[in-house]
């Protein structure tokens, strides 16, 4: 493998790694929060890659509104979706919200099939799309958005949850919802923060990636499938972690193609990510014992 | 309160058994009307919504409109020709089911449908032991394939065979030998993979990658890292619209100049939106129905292509799509078969008369090409039945 090439794989990696992170990240704030795994994580995304297009697109709205205004929609149904569905179901079980998440999943996907049809979509691009040179390596602008938006997105949400009166908050009820609740912090409102925050990082996903990977009404599916995957890796607690099982999981895919090795052919490359997970959980597993006999 | 959603209930219920009634009353009465001769009757199955549903819409469209022209003009030989639609929901066991109630509930004579390659295959063993006509809109070559065990099926679409063979004969003719294929795992992209590997050989073609994707990637930038790497002329890429508008920027992203071939699947003007500018210089083969504009006078079918675009796009105020040419041939065939079976026959009878009918169809000229059917090919279509089109400036243009 030439340095080019190498150079090529790793651009790709981290650009699809950026994607996995950011929704990887909507996971790991509403688990830590309410220890539901939201299962309509992906659908935040499909919504801020559609809303973008139909408002910049099909509208003539000038981006940097188009894409507010997009990111803001999202966030409000993840509002709604919390309001409307989970918090009416308050004395559930975990695995019966995580049920609900489903089928919140299920019915926004098929909204957005009713509404904008079954075709893929590509919003406007932010800056041009004529490949940037770099180390032999070529990389869209849209994918340095990509990338340039994960970081900020992650410094952001860390900056937040660490120097803030709320974002400390959220972090105590992910901590020990009880013992929060008994100094004051109400967990309802902390989780509604937390689903709102989930899909405001999973609108901004979408927008910043839609015009460089299209987007089409049914395309949350598989990115929540590879987001769960990142914050698995990431073992669901901390947003950092999330950030690092998604580059991890977009570098090793790409990887895995390169590989190419006897009978390895590009089709295994969602094996080798899967294999790449379980190992992981193999060995966070005895740790994540550890801890639990710890605290 | 209860009371009333009790009422509520029976009353609902009983609406719709009248509803039921009258409608199998309606259907029941055909021949009370003041045709004198009873409705022809022939099943629709088409994926309407879910996964084929790109493809099932434009086929129950321009199923709907050739009904309508057919009854305003007389019908067949006087009977009316009664279509009965049912939506498969994209589904092989929900087909299944429907095929079953065409058969024994609505008697028909024949089926054509339905949308999806799945489909079609899980309903051969019905339509077959049942003695009934079925003529696909189906990619796949095994719906009519081996062609001794599908005495009662036909197809119209053309086969990924035909397909791969007018793309590398293409390449052939520009002298290249060495070739990268990149297909998605889906049955569609999986079939295109393995025809594309058998025959390449056949016009002096290697292979010398052979990458694939999963639907759902959204970059395949790793792939086609892998295929520049190589010492590939060109990049055969077969899956539908979407991923291959993906294949087509990335290449354009990494700088990669060797041209791009791409199957039929990309034959819509959604590929064009998708892709935007990394679209100019894809090449593809389809069938002529979109670019019937630049199709000479003198071919077979150039009348058949511009009556039903016309017809289409003045009815419905979209642009045609290929699909809907499926079923256009497909129903075509079975009217045929219907004007030329005699009077007076009973369902078995006549089933097997609208078979043999269909199976002696010859220069056909159809939407997806000319047509000669015969006991050993159940699809006839016709060399010739495809066009190299080239994307220009977001534009079809027939390469010649």
């Amino acid at each position: 493998m030439s340095t080019a090439q190498f150079v090529q794989y790793l651009v790709s990696g981290v650009t699809q790694g950026s994607i996995y992170a950011l929704i990887g990240l909507g996971f790991t704030m509403i688990y830590a929060v309410t220890r539901i795994i939201n299962f309509a994580q992906g659908e935040f995304v499909m919504l801020g890659g559609m809303l973008s297009f139909t408002l910049a697109h099909s509208l003539g709205l000038p981006l940097a509104p188009a894409l507010i205004i997009s990111i803001l929609v999202a966030s409000l149904v993840g509002a709604g979706m919390y309001v409307l569905a989970i918090r009416p179901a308050k004395n559930a079980s975990v695995v019966s919200l995580i049920i609900i998440t489903i089928g919140a999943a299920i019915f926004i996907r098929g909204l957005a099939g009713v509404l904008w049809g079954v075709d893929a979509v590509r919003p406007p691009v932010f800056t041009g799309s004529n490949s940037i040179s770099f180390l032999g390596a070529y990389i869209h602008p849209q994918a340095l958005w990509i990338i340039g938006t994960t970081v900020v997105v992650t410094i952001i949400v860390h900056l937040f949850l660490s120097y803030t009166m709320v974002g400390k908050a959220l972090k105590a009820c992910a901590i020990n919802p009880v013992a929060s609740s008994l100094v004051g912090i109400n967990p309802r409102t902390m989780a509604l923060i937390a689903f709102v925050l989930a899909a405001a990082v999973g609108g901004i996903g979408g927008v910043v990636m839609a015009p460089l990977t299209l987007t089409a009404y049914n395309v949350g599916i598989m990115l929540g499938l590879k987001g769960f995957v990142a914050a698995a890796i990431g073992g669901f607690k901390s947003p950092l972690a999330a950030v690092f099982g998604g580059l991890l999981l977009g570098i090793v895919e790409s990887f895995a193609v390169a590989a190419n090795w006897g009978p390895f052919t590009s089709a295994y490359k969602d094996a080798i990510a899967l294999i790449v997970l379980m190992l992981i959980l193999l060995v966070r597993s005895g740790k994540l014992a550890e801890e639990e006999r710890a605290g | 309160m209860r009371n009333y959603l009790k009422y509520a209930v029976v009353l609902i219920l009983a609406v719709a058994l009248l509803a039921l009634g009258g409608i199998s009353c309606s259907s029941g009465g055909g021949g009370a009307t003041p045709t004198p001769k009873a409705a022809y009757k022939v099943g629709a199955l088409f994926a309407t919504t879910g996964g084929g549903s790109n493809l099932g819409k434009p086929e129950e469209e321009t199923v709907n409109m050739m009904v309508e022209q057919i009854n305003a003009a007389g019908g067949i030989n006087g009977h009316p020709l009664e279509v009965i639609f049912y939506n498969t929901e994209s589904s092989a066991e929900k087909c299944a089911t429907l095929t079953t109630r065409l058969i024994e509930q609505d008697n028909v004579l024949a089926i054509i449908g339905p949308t999806t390659s799945g489909e079609s295959l899980a309903i051969i063993d019905t339509v077959t032991t049942a003695k009934v006509p079925l003529v696909s809109a189906a990619a796949n070559i095994g719906i009519v394939t081996p062609v001794s065990e599908r005495y009662w099926v036909f197809k119209t679409p053309q086969a990924d065979k035909e397909v791969a063979a007018e793309i590398l004969r293409n390449m052939q003719q520009q002298d290249m030998t060495k070739v990268a294929i990149i297909t998605n795992t889906s049955s569609f992209g999986a079939g295109g993979r393995s025809v594309l590997k058998s025959d390449a050989g056949n016009y002096g073609i290697t292979i010398v990658d052979d990458q694939t994707f999963s639907t759902g990637d959204t970059s395949m930038q790793s792939q086609l890292t892998h295929i520049k790497g190589t010492d590939a002329q060109a990049v055969i890429c077969w899956d539908t619209d979407q991923q291959a508008a993906i294949v087509a920027q990335d290449m354009k992203t990494l700088q990669m100049t060797i041209p791009l071939f791409c199957s039929h699947g990309i034959a819509n003007q959604a590929f064009i939106d998708e892709a935007g500018a990394a679209a100019n210089g894809v090449v593809f083969p389809a069938g002529k129905l979109l670019i019937v504009d630049v199709v000479p006078a003198s071919d077979p079918q150039k009348e058949v292509l511009v009556q039903y675009k016309a017809d289409y796009e003045a009815k419905y105020g979209k642009v045609v799509s290929t699909f809907g040419g499926h079923a256009y041939d497909a129903l075509s065939m079975v009217v045929m078969a219907l004007k030329d079976m005699p009077e007076g026959l009973d369902t078995a009878a006549a089933r097997q008369a609208v078979r043999d009918g269909i199976e002696q169809i010859k220069d056909f000229a159809g939407i997806s090409g000319v047509f000669t059917m015969s006991p050993t090919d159940h699809l006839g279509m016709q060399p010739g039945s495809l066009a190299m089109i080239e994307i220009v400036d977001g534009k079809w243009t027939w390469l010649q």
